[in-house]
């Protein structure tokens, strides 16, 4: 049983609830072995877990078909090893990006991931949901700076991939596959990443106008090198565009991209908007083609969204301003996903109470993803009915 | 062989089965020579369906296929099967799409890498992963193997860069995997996967705007450890250059007297270091950098695009300049943490003077990547061995740093048996349930990759004694 495991268990409550289904234990594991230990006895039992972060995000995707463990990894919050000469650092699941962000910032460094919630996201959390903020542009999404993972798959084998160096390509990539996989395949025990130099500047050029579509690809593709270029559409009215240059010379790079936009003011803070998600109940993501950017933004907002995000890296939040029903948030997101599909892009929703939604639309890649899901989980038991096809 | 032979001719033009023996002997190997088999019948076909219905039909026959591109490979993972069909890519070299707007092309696997940078380069725009075999290496083998290049420290591997991927599964499906799509990063999963997941047919690549200004500097040291001490330095003082190169003397010395590269004379070791990124940001790291290296005897600048191209002369043509100092040599690939390079060097050298193995070191400083070129004569007796011993010790040296064994070459053939000495059986298991997902009958590229793999009826974590396998005497466990 869960408590021959030696591993801290207690009763769930109604706080514990994972989108509305509330588990029966929730299992504290301190160490990867303990992780293990806890997946084992689930496996023996039948037992379904959940994995949690901070749980910022444990409303996202569709509900467990259920849930009796839910595994909380905020007792594996320890930096395991920071090797700033060879800009690596290796984190357990459950620290907070913040912290992590401050423990790098000492030695100069920092992990380029700005993910929403930061104060309270884990580094699990992010790669589970493998969420991105605005530099995502420059520095790719969690996947692309993740160089090493620790996992532990359903039956409690503890699996690792990649290493400690950047260039490595011994063996499959694991730490792919896990990015982003919903806590479906198994349990995120531990990370490494790659870090950058913290920027000796930072600049933003933030402007009020309605951005044209050619004005935010010359943003883009300007030989300022900007690490982000946003939107914040908060009504489907009016559009700010900030843009966000790092390094040497950030601000004379910063007024050659002013001369690009026309307009606009120079500061040393982030506008307030930056990589926050200020309300998500019901949250859209949204890809799109960069060159659709300004074609994407106009749809969301007739489609009564606010927008949010990277003109630049093509992806941005979409928050519903107002309230529906469950029909015509269907409907919504049915006739906003055609729009932005015959842009080139996709729609996925990302949070909803309604079960009437299509969360993801039509994926090809959704049978090979079934037959990954099969093999790493066959009983079932991680994280079961929460992904893309009842995955 | 014949049925088969007669079902891929009702599917392809008469010319493109090949099945002529000597013709089949072209094939029989990919870069890494040492290793040589003659496929049983090579295919070229022209579309990606042609290459869906060669899956099919090796499925229906139950016969293994192996992909392959220009043949460049460095590590076997091109090397055919006898018992088996060779699919090549090298009729499917259409650039089908460059939309620079969305800052990218879609093009066929045989397109050179190059070539796409050659196809934008005027516009202002390059494909960025840039392994030295760029000339005629395919997009598909550098997607099969996440190929790097000297510039990935700064701008990352081929995975960084591919958009999606339309493939051939190992059951002859065309899926389409997209880093747009929601789900699985299947994408992330197949790209390096070696050919063992199926076979790419279209690529979409995402270039990148040429930056403002290129700074490369060759800096001469008196040693080694000098030259070392410069590239912790570099990255201590937070520059990420675009690349960190280094050249040992042995490898000096063979450029020289392929290429005559003229690097300073009486260098230890000499490193190219190249800065690139908006003009202001690169001058003043360019003055940072020449502060850094006044400990180097002689610094030299390129100012423009050829004096830039002599610097990198020497460096790109090391591998092959070696041949002119050496009969024979093998060229390993490991990496280690940057910060354990002055240790590794150190131990290379101890290794080489112990077993009377000359080594050359060539190598991404910046990203601690090793490419020691272990040299022997191959008609002495015995150098061959000692030679692989020495190689051999290298691999250990990286996994005992906490490195790798392979940083950009692959594992393919050739370092399948060192996989269980960088991870464990549970590690290696875990990767089996991917290869299984993927292709539950094992026809794709098998043998690479993975040592003895699991059948994947088998119940991974479970060990049920003799792999049946090893057991008929058909392989061998490490």
């Amino acid at each position: 049983m869960l408590a021959d495991t030696g591993v801290t268990i207690r009763q769930a409550d109604a706080d514990d609830a994972v989108n509305g289904v509330r588990p029966r234990w929730v299992a504290l594991p301190e160490t990867v072995e303990e992780i293990s230990a806890v997946l084992r006895a689930c496996a023996e039992q039948d037992l379904a877990a959940v994995p949690a972060g901070g749980g910022t995000k444990l409303h996202w995707g569709a509900p467990p078909e259920r849930c009796d463990v839910l595994i909380d990894l905020c007792c594996m919050n320890s930096l395991i090893e920071h090797a700033a000469g060879d800009l690596v650092v290796r984190a357990q699941a459950g620290l907070t990006m913040d912290a992590l962000a401050a423990a790098l910032a000492e030695q100069g460094q920092e992990l380029a991931l700005d993910p929403p919630f930061k104060e309270h996201t884990t580094v699990g959390g992010t790669l589970a949901t493998a969420t991105a903020g605005p530099r995502a542009f420059r520095y790719g999404t969690p996947r692309d700076l993740l160089i090493g993972i620790t996992v532990v798959l359903p039956d409690g084998t503890v699996a690792r991939s990649g290493g400690r160096v950047v260039k490595n390509v011994a063996g499959y990539d694991l730490g792919k596959l896990f990015t982003g996989s919903q806590g479906t395949l198994g349990v995120i025990a531990e990370a490494t990443f790659r870090l950058h130099p913290l920027p000796a500047e930072r600049r933003w050029l933030v402007a009020t106008t309605a951005p044209a579509g050619d004005v935010l690809l010359r943003l883009a593709a300007s030989q300022a090198e900007p690490s982000a270029v946003e939107i914040d559409c908060p009504d489907g009215k009016e559009a700010t565009v900030a843009v966000l240059v790092e390094g040497a010379a950030a601000e004379q790079r910063a007024l050659g991209l002013r001369e690009v936009l026309g307009e606009g003011t120079i500061t040393a803070e982030a506008p307030e908007w930056w990589g926050l998600i200020l309300r998500d109940d019901v949250l859209l993501e949204t890809r799109f083609p960069p060159a659709r950017a300004a074609d994407a933004l106009a749809a969301a907002g007739e489609a009564g969204f606010a927008f949010r995000g990277s003109a630049a890296a093509g992806r941005a939040y979409l928050e519903l301003w107002g309230e529906v029903a469950e029909e015509e948030l269907a409907a919504a997101v049915t006739r906003l996903r055609g729009r932005i599909e015959a842009l080139g892009g996709r729609l996925n929703v990302l949070a909803t109470p309604y079960e009437g939604v299509d969360r993801w639309g039509q994926v090809s890649g959704l049978p090979l993803m079934r037959r990954v899901k099969e093999r790493f989980d066959p009983g079932r038991r991680m994280s079961p009915g929460r992904f893309l096809g009842g995955i | 062989m014949e049925t088969l032979t007669a079902a891929l001719r009702s599917l392809l033009p008469h010319d493109s089965v090949i099945t002529d023996p000597v013709r089949l002997r072209t094939y029989e190997c990919d870069g890494l020579t040492y290793h040589r088999a003659t496929p049983g019948v090579v295919v070229l076909p022209d579309t990606a369906e042609q290459v869906a219905r060669v899956v099919r039909v090796c499925n229906d026959f139950g016969v293994p296929f192996v992909a392959r591109g220009s043949g460049t490979g460095l590590s076997g993972g091109a090397l055919p099967r006898e018992d088996g069909v060779l699919i090549v890519t090298s009729k499917m070299r259409r650039i089908l799409e460059i939309d620079l707007d969305n800052r990218r092309a879609v093009v066929e696997p045989g397109v050179t890498n190059l070539a796409i940078t050659e196809a934008v380069r005027d516009r202002g725009y390059y494909y960025a992963p840039d392994p030295s075999s760029q000339q005629v290496c395919s997009i598909g083998g550098n997607v099969a193997e996440n190929s790097g290049g000297a510039h990935c420290l700064k701008y990352g591997f081929t995975v960084n860069h591919v958009e999606a991927c339309e493939i051939v599964t190992p059951d002859g499906d065309l899926v389409t995997l997209d880093r747009m799509d929601p789900g699985y990063d299947l994408l992330g999963a197949f790209i390096g996967s070696e050919g063992t997941l199926g076979i790419a047919t279209k690529i979409t690549v995402r270039l990148s705007r040429a930056p403002e200004a290129v700074t490369t500097v060759l800096a001469a040291f008196e040693s080694i450890e000098q030259g070392g001490q410069a590239v912790s330095a570099i990255i201590g003082a937070g520059i990420v250059p675009a690349a960190i190169e280094m050249m040992d003397a042995l490898a000096i010395e063979a450029a020289e007297a392929a290429v005559a590269c003229r690097y300073p004379e009486g260098a230890g070791a000499v490193l190219i270091v190249e800065l690139d990124g908006p003009r202001a940001e690169v001058d003043e790291q360019f003055a940072r950098l020449t502060e850094i290296c006044s400990g180097a005897f002689e610094l030299r600048v390129a100012a423009g695009a050829a004096e830039r191209a002599a610097i990198w002369k020497g460096r790109k043509s090391a591998f092959a300049a070696v041949g002119r100092i050496s009969p024979a040599y093998i060229v390993q690939d490991g990496v280690v943490p940057r910060t354990s390079l002055p240790g590794v060097l150190a131990a290379i050298d101890r290794l080489s003077h112990e077993h009377g193995i000359r080594v050359a070191n060539v190598f991404h400083a910046g990203d601690g990547n090793l490419h020691p070129l272990v040299l022997f004569d191959d008609a002495e007796p015995g150098a061959g061995e000692r030679a692989e011993v020495v190689s051999g010790a290298i691999l250990d040296l990286c996994i005992e740093h906490g490195g790798s064994i392979t940083g950009e070459h692959g594992v393919g053939v050739d370092k399948s048996r060192y996989m269980p000495k960088m991870f464990s059986a549970d590690d290696l298991d875990t990767m089996q349930l991917v290869r299984c997902a993927f292709d539950p009958r094992g026809l794709s590229n098998p043998g690479k990759v993975f040592p003895t793999p699991r059948l994947c009826g088998e119940v991974p974590g479970v060990r049920k004694g003799v792999h049946p396998l090893v057991e008929s005497g058909k392989a061998e466990q490490f």
